[in-house]
């Protein structure tokens, strides 16, 4: 048999021949990395309450932290780096959201601010935010009416 | 000239590669070959205020680079074939628009560069022209840019993804009593084997690389070991190894004398490159900086050279098309 005999053959062949990706580090890299990034928020938190503030009022002091760290870090440079090491690690957490918000934002900096950092400041993060939302609001719905 | 079989031309008046000039970026200028290159640039603006400019850049001084080596002026170059991968091809018509060269600017992916010599040398052959220049360009940022991701975004590549090349390489063809000559052609036909993932150009290509080595030795008679050497443009470390193994399987063993431009450029383990170089420069710097110079040394006096492209956008990628691939082959003599 033959793998440029037909396209699923050659497929089949190419998917044998390819290295794959070394999921298990990945796997452990994404949990240590995010684990920590989590428990750096955890931190904040609590420093937050032990100065005396309210549940709500910390957890949205978390969220502000850890963007405004992600946003410096993407800015620097930086986080892309940690992102090649630690993959969903530092996706996942709200730092993988504000990174994907920003980086478009620098990248089109070039095209100016209306076209180009404005227009093109979600092309990353624009799904998350349509079906984050809109899954926010039938989730809304139903607990309005059956709940 | 003359035809050979279905898609061959040999070339009567053979034009002679009077001089070739290449420039890279930083990664380059810390891979195996740097020192081959004639100027490599550490900052990938190159002092202009976007990648699509300093692209442009590179280009426009590669060309005038190439055009003193080889001492003439660009009002003696007919005609100028050029080609990089941003929309509409504007690295290049950007980086010749002040030259006042006649201009011909051409797309065929990562191959565009060997498309430029094929085109440039039957132009040649046909007695009218004194001297052409072919040009390629391609940038790491303008590349990623405009066919993936933002740079700063925090995402893994995989590992059959490749590392576009940052850089131009330009050669200019006219008349002289000496090589290296192109001797034939062999544009290829578009291949298309259902590769649909745009993270492994290598397996998407390797077929149309295959089927333009198929036909240049069909048409010509030659056999692989005819040549010292077998380059290919950018199919990378997974490209390399399935084209090996499918020639294989067509009788032809290039085990030997084989290799690939995108493995040549970086080194894989220490600046962590994954499968290769890629891009219209990949080919376009290596040739120029590396297999000239080799090819004057006498370390290789017959050469064939082709150069791969997968012929993609992020549009027909994201509506779930394959990848469809194309290879162009010179044949390059001392």
């Amino acid at each position: 048999m033959n793998p440029t005999d037909s396209p699923k053959e050659y497929n089949e062949y190419v998917t044998k021949k390819a290295p794959s990706s070394p999921i298990l580090k990945d796997c452990f890299n994404a949990f240590w990395v995010g684990g920590l990034i989590c428990c750096i928020g955890q931190l904040i938190f609590f420093y937050c309450k032990y100065k005396g503030l309210d549940q709500t009022s910390s957890s949205t002091i978390v969220s502000i932290c850890l963007i405004a760290l992600a946003v410096f870090l993407s800015a620097i440079n930086v986080f892309n780096r940690i992102g090649k090491f630690a993959g969903a690690g530092s996706l996942i957490p709200i730092t993988g959201f504000a990174n994907s918000i920003v980086s478009p934002a620098m990248e089109y900096k070039s095209e100016g601010y209306v076209m180009g950092v404005g227009a093109k400041m979600f092309t990353v993060a624009g799904p998350v935010l349509v079906y984050g939302i809109s899954a926010s609001v039938i989730v809304g719905l139903i607990a309005c009416f059956f709940i | 000239m003359k035809k050979l079989g279905k898609q061959t031309l040999q070339l009567d008046n053979k034009p002679s590669i009077l001089n070739t000039a290449s420039i890279v970026g930083p990664k380059e200028m810390n891979g195996p070959l740097a020192k081959y290159f004639d100027k490599c640039v550490e900052d990938e603006f190159w002092g202009e205020a976007s990648w699509e400019k300093a692209e442009s850049k590179f280009i426009k001084e590669t060309v005038s680079t190439a055009l003193g080596k080889a001492d003439i002026s660009s009002q003696d170059v007919d005609y100028v074939f050029a080609g990089d991968l941003l929309n509409q091809c504007i690295s290049s018509s950007f980086g010749i628009r002040d030259s006042n060269m006649p201009f011909f600017g051409l797309f065929g992916a990562c191959s565009t560069f060997v498309e430029g010599l094929c085109l440039g040398s039957v132009f040649m052959d046909s007695g009218a022209c004194k001297n052409i220049l072919c040009a390629t360009s391609s940038h790491f940022c303008s590349a990623e840019k405009q066919f993936r991701f933002p740079l700063e975004l925090g995402n893994q590549r995989t590992p059959t993804s490749q590392w576009t090349v940052t850089g131009s390489g330009a050669a200019v063809l006219g008349k002289r009593d000496s090589g290296p000559y192109i001797t034939h052609i062999t544009p290829g036909m578009i291949v298309d084997l259902g590769i649909k993932d745009a993270n492994n150009m290598g397996a998407a290509m390797a077929p149309a690389a295959l089927s333009t080595l198929c036909a240049h030795f069909e048409d010509t008679g030659r056999a692989p070991d005819y040549y010292d050497a077998i380059i290919t443009g950018d199919l990378g470390y997974l490209g390399k190894e399935i084209l090996i193994d499918l020639a294989k399987t067509k009788g032809y063993d290039i085990a030997s004398n084989y290799n690939d431009c995108g493995v040549l450029i970086f080194d894989k383990k220490k600046q962590d490159t994954h499968s290769g170089g890629s891009g219209c420069a990949c080919i376009a710097t290596v040739f120029s900086g590396y297999l000239y110079k080799m090819m004057l040394e006498g370390n290789i006096k017959k050469l064939l050279l082709i150069a791969t492209g997968a012929l993609t956008n992020s549009t027909t990628s994201q509506q779930g098309e394959s990848i469809p691939g194309i290879a162009h082959a010179v044949s390059i003599e001392m």
